[in-house]
């Protein structure tokens, strides 16, 4: 399998407070990585470095054969233009804990954004590829409706199409079904268990254990801004190593 | 507990309690009737001592509709509509410096409402008017090479004075419309891959337009009527042109309130659009179905302009 992402080395400080302390990853193509932690852990920092909404302060990404928000010339990092940033983020695609849908643009609008607006697509092009995904995530029926309309977990589908419709590499979620009340988490999960199935490569931070016991192909479980444990969910779920890890798992799990 | 109660209440035993379909009693409020009657009788007042005061009605219905005064009228929504447009755009501008990454933009918008919410705007209005006395010479290389006198006539000064002075504190209103646009949409825009310029159009700004149209209604009541202070800056507009009847004629109160009526005219008009804009782009976040319609048709017809 070949890389997707590799982080390399990824810090990140806010004021006196540093959150990230030099993380490493690696990810596959089609491959499911779940990343766990108890909160505070800079689970989201880490998500959000990896797509530079935060720019790391040490460490780079690299992804699909590019280095993100940078060109690598002359023994060194030479930071790119925004514009050119924004290209490669459009390479990740980005779920929201809050879902951070358009107010003002109907669900069909919130789809059809960003490939005519940035992938110069053709209005009609862009709604029939834009009905298709609604269609995936059961929302085609909501096409016209506005996001005030919809409950959370209709939200989060909705956002999960948007960001698919820019036919993102990898798919990045955090904490996709912390916002949801309890009867709505499951429709969203389906989704992403689709999605995991279909082959999409998906980093997903979150706190239910048994998704990433069924779906992930890894488990990443960090403390304190550093990766203590890393493997099969089987292994790390089950046995871990680290004390810390072993504290934090039996607190979720109770 | 139940010598807390009212006596009323606590005295009524479960047995004696009243039917489903029992007859309610309202209290009466002669308190609403009283007040009423007073400040009836108040306007009646008022009414009668400028009914038989030192008013010619029949003055005010000539000058009403005369060529001078509606001429004038029309000066005053001239100066107001374009002032208005102009604080308009500087608010904006301003508004989105105000939060550029840039310090330097930032300052200089800050600059800008300080100065000029800072001042007076009559005396804005009468720094225009004479900024020859400072510049007399308009000269841009290559655009523009005037004297002062003939660039600043006094409706450039007044549409300037009053313009550039709405700017300045639609400049704090459009900060405080953009910043009330969440974040997290301006994230979900650039991962997206969204340009700032593009997030800022097609996300913040729509949003910022929808929050602050009620506020530009407020601007334009006022606009209208503080283009009045361009009277005293030589420039024609209503009331300056009543001002010059009445140093002729005398008429002094009846021209005055030949331009109330006019003025009140206009700003009962503006109330009206705004009750209609407030009625579409109410604050309630589930009215967004009114607020569909409305929108659909704006961008329709403008689809449609942009096919013709
Ligand atoms: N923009 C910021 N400015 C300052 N501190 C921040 C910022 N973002 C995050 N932090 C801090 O970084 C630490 C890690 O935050 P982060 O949101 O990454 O944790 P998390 O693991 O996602 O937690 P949760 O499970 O609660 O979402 C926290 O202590 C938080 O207060
Ligand atoms: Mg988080």
């Amino acid at each position: 399998m070949s890389l997707a992402v590799k982080a390399v080395g990824i810090r990140k400080s806010f004021g006196e407070h540093e959150v990230l302390k030099g993380l490493d990853l690696e990810v596959a193509y089609g491959e499911v990585l779940c990343i766990l932690g108890p909160s505070g852990s800079g689970k989201s920092t880490f998500l959000r470095c990896i797509n530079h909404l935060e720019t790391p302060n040490g460490g780079y990404v690299w992804v699909d054969g590019a280095i993100m928000g940078y060109r690598y010339a002359n023994g060194a990092l030479q930071e790119l233009p925004v514009k050119h940033l924004r290209a490669q983020q459009s390479q990740l695609g980005m779920v929201f804990q809050h879902f951070n849908l358009f107010a003002h643009r109907t669900v069909l609008g919130n789809v059809i954004e960003g490939p005519m607006v940035v992938r110069g697509l053709k209005r009609a092009e862009a709604e029939s590829r834009a009905m298709e995904l609604l269609e995936q995530v059961g929302m085609a029926g909501k096409a016209s409706a506005y996001p005030s309309q919809l409950s959370g977990g209709q939200k989060q589908r909705v956002a999960i199409a948007r960001a698919l419709a820019m036919e993102p590499r990898v798919m990045l979620f955090d904490e996709p079904t912390s916002a949801l009340d309890p009867e709505l988490v499951g429709e969203v999960l389906e989704v992403m268990r689709t999605l995991a199935r279909g082959g999409t490569t998906m980093i997903v931070v979150t706190h239910e254990i048994g998704f990433a016991r069924e779906v992930a192909d890894r488990v990443v479980v960090m403390i304190d801004g550093e990766i203590r444990e890393m493997g099969v969910p089987g292994d790390v779920l089950s046995n871990p190593a680290d004390p810390r890890v072993r504290s934090f798992l039996s607190r979720v799990l109770a | 507990m139940s010598q807390s109660l009212p006596p009323s209440t606590a005295a009524l035993p479960l047995a004696d309690l009243p039917a489903r379909d029992v007859a309610v009693r309202h209290l009466h409020h002669p308190g609403r009737w009283i007040s009423g009657g007073v400040v009836l009788l108040l306007l009646a007042v008022i009414g009668r001592a400028f009914a038989v005061g030192q008013i010619q009605w029949p003055v005010v219905g000539e000058f009403l509709t005369a060529g001078v005064i509606v001429t004038g009228f029309g000066w005053t929504l001239l100066i107001s509509a374009v002032a208005l447009a102009l604080g308009v755009a500087l608010g904006f501008a301003f508004g989105i410096m105000r939060l550029s990454a840039n310090p330097i933009l930032r300052f200089a918008a800050w600059l800008y409402v300080w100065v000029f919410r800072g001042t007076p705007v009559l005396l804005q209005l009468l720094i225009w008017f004479n900024i020859a006395l400072v510049f007399p010479r308009l000269y841009i290389p290559g655009l523009v090479d005037a004297r002062m006198v003939d660039v600043v006539t006094p409706f450039v000064a007044a549409v300037l004075g009053l313009g550039v002075n709405e700017g300045s504190y639609l400049t704090e209103v459009v900060r405080g419309g953009i910043a009330s646009v969440d974040r997290g949409q301006t994230e979900a825009a650039h991962t997206l891959g969204m340009t700032p310029g593009q997030t800022m159009r097609r996300i913040i700004l729509p949003q910022t337009l929808r929050l602050i149209l009620p506020v530009l209604g407020n601007s334009a009541i006022g606009m209208l009527k503080f283009s009045s202070l361009a009277a005293t800056i030589a420039m024609g507009e209503m009331l300056n042109a009543a001002q010059r009847i009445y140093f002729i004629n005398g008429a002094v109160i009846e021209l005055l309130f030949v331009c109330a009526t006019w003025y009140l005219a206009g700003t009962t008009v503006l109330s009206i659009g705004q009750y209609y804009l407030e009625r579409h782009f109410g604050r309630d976040a589930t009215a967004a179905a009114g607020q569909r319609s409305w929108f659909k048709g704006w961008t329709r017809r403008a689809v449609a302009r942009g096919q013709a």
